[in-house]
């Protein structure tokens, strides 16, 4: 659906050039949601902006349903955007048009008759559940439902993408959770492929397929969601999921213990969170193993256990205790304190 | 007193209102036609913008800021030989039409400029990823959300024009400035030119309240 081809960005302001993309390329399927994570700075929203354009790639091809957008004239591009909808951090509504109007303009200017755009608003304000506030100026609205709007404003184009680009990122907690539901069943029941970036790794963890992570201008490492939570490579993605893992258990605690035994995080995936395996290797071992901290991650499709514990023992019956649960598919990362 | 006054002065003042209206009106009409779409041209030939032109933008900006250097006075003598060549007269109302657009388009295309500027750039850009062509989104994004500082804006203009007609009368155009001059200064009538004030301060705050008021009802934050 969405394919990125080796796309280099290089930005130029004076005598300075940024390299915010390098050589990027990956791949999204039809109806997934795939998802890229990264601080600020690492080129994400580069990165999403080249996917419609938005920002010309230097170099590399952008194809959506096999169609290469660098290569389109102006007016065959306009035509492929009108099916690649995109939200916004900050929504990016119109503030002298009401609710109703925000989402039939854009239909209006792309001349779509006029009783389709009735029926389209109208289909869409419900879906996003604001049909009560259509005669409602942006500034009435909440943060969640001017996001709802642009949701509206971006699926009433009828596109089969839509791209996301930090739409959760000025919201508070409840309200992202909201709005993520509302992404899933517009994934599911509308099938419309998302591409997102954010910065929040909860936003992967609840509604992405796939996830890519980026770290200056490169797409450092990409998988399921699961594969890369569960089994972090590259040193920024272990920063992401681990700074999680931690469960911000201070430094200084974490420097005492270390002077007795070890510091470890186990991750574990779904059937595996159930067995008692803590109780195991301390009656098979000579260790004693004490829970720092730990709790369940729901991803979309399974649920993942971390544990921070910290093992106490003579050396070989700490490693033979961790290969036991290496066997068992537990993830086991040493923590530096 | 009042109506002794009035029989006496009311069909010149009357009169004079009336011209000050008309050269109000036509140059702010016209200069509406000039400088919208120059303020329109300038947001988009600048750089960074839609349709990005260093010279155009350039030469419009030096010639814009050239003419708003020279006071109204100066620009009215100056450009009699185009005057006469234009309108065929250099006196009366149609004398000093285009004096007046000339002094007041550049200031509307400037005051244009910093109206739309002022518009969301993720709104222009939500319309652009959505395949919108620029032609429709500048007008129905960008000059629509700034509808409202455009009002303002045009509010000044407004009561710069009315300011700049009453010079006009240097040139025999008539009008309230011309009325007060003529009369109660040259021919020491107070009284005409104290009550000519009071129109004038009656006109622009009635121009000023409108112009809020219909702002205020285009904002919607």
């Amino acid at each position: 659906m969405i394919e990125l081809m080796n796309v280099t960005k290089t930005f130029t302001t004076g005598k300075k050039t940024v390299e915010a993309l390098k050589d990027v390329s990956l791949r999204i399927k039809k109806g997934e949601i795939y998802g890229v994570i990264g601080f600020s700075g690492a080129g994400k929203s580069t990165l999403i902006r080249c996917t419609n354009l938005l920002e010309r790639p230097t170099e590399g091809e952008v194809l959506i349903d096999g169609v290469d957008l660098t290569k389109l004239k102006k007016g065959q591009l306009r035509k492929e955007r009108s099916k690649i909808g995109m939200i916004f951090q900050h929504f990016n509504l119109l503030s002298t048009a009401t609710v109703y109007e925000n989402v039939a303009r854009p239909l209006k200017l792309s001349k779509v008759p006029k009783h389709e755009i009735n029926e389209r608003v109208e289909k869409y304000l419900k879906i996003v559940g604001l049909e009560e506030k259509q005669h409602v100026y942006p500034a009435q609205l909440s943060g969640g439902q001017k996001q709802r709007v642009a949701i509206a404003r971006a699926l009433a184009q009828e596109p089969e993408v839509l791209l996301s680009d930090e739409a959760t990122s000025a919201l508070d907690p409840n309200t992202t959770s909201s709005i993520l539901e509302l992404l899933l069943r517009v994934n599911k029941e509308l099938g419309i492929t998302i591409f997102l970036i954010t910065h929040e790794l909860d936003v992967i963890q609840r509604i992405c397929d796939r996830v890519g992570v980026m770290h200056q201008g490169e797409l450092v490492e990409e998988g399921s969601v699961i594969d890369v939570f569960t089994k972090p490579q590259h040193p920024q993605t272990k920063d992401f999921v681990f700074d999680d893992a931690n469960f911000k258990v201070p430094d200084s605690i974490k420097k005492g213990l270390s002077a007795t035994g070890r510091i470890i995080s186990l991750t574990f995936i779904g059937s595996s969170s159930s067995e008692p395996f803590l109780a195991a290797i301390t009656k098979k071992y000579e260790v004693v193993p004490s829970i720092l901290a730990g709790g369940i991650d729901q991803l979309k499709a399974n649920s993942v256990g971390k544990l921070l514990i910290h093992l106490q023992g003579d050396t070989a019956e700490v490693e033979k205790a961790i290969s036991y649960l290496e066997e068992r598919e537990i993830t086991v990362e040493e923590v530096a304190s | 007193m009042i109506a002794e006054f009035w029989t006496e002065w009311g069909a010149d003042i009357t009169q004079a209102l009336w011209e000050t209206i008309l050269m109000t009106a036509i140059p702010l009409a016209i200069s509406i036609v000039v400088g919208l779409p120059l303020g329109i041209l300038l947001v988009m030939t600048r750089k960074g913008g839609q349709a990005e032109n260093r010279a155009f933008y350039s030469i419009a900006n030096a010639i814009i800021n050239v003419i708003r250097s020279i006071p109204f006075i100066i620009l009215l003598f100056l450009l009699i030989p185009v005057t006469r060549f234009v309108a065929g007269t250099t006196i009366g109302v149609e004398g000093v039409i285009l004096p007046l657009v000339v002094y007041t388009a550049p200031y509307i295309a400037r005051l244009m400029e910093s109206a739309l500027l002022e518009v969301n750039k993720g709104v222009i850009e939500a319309y652009e990823s959505m395949g919108i062509p620029t032609i429709k989104i500048i007008w129905s994004v960008i000059v629509r959300e700034a509808r409202s500082t455009i009002i303002l804006g045009l509010t000044i203009a407004t009561i710069g024009l009315i300011g700049a007609t009453a010079m006009a009368g240097l040139v025999g155009a008539g009008g309230l400035g011309d009325l007060a001059y003529q009369y109660g200064h040259l021919r020491f009538e107070p009284v005409v030119m104290y009550v000519v004030i009071i129109v004038l301060i009656v006109l622009v705050q009635a121009m000023q309240t409108v112009g809020n008021i219909w702002a205020r009802n285009l904002r919607k934050d």
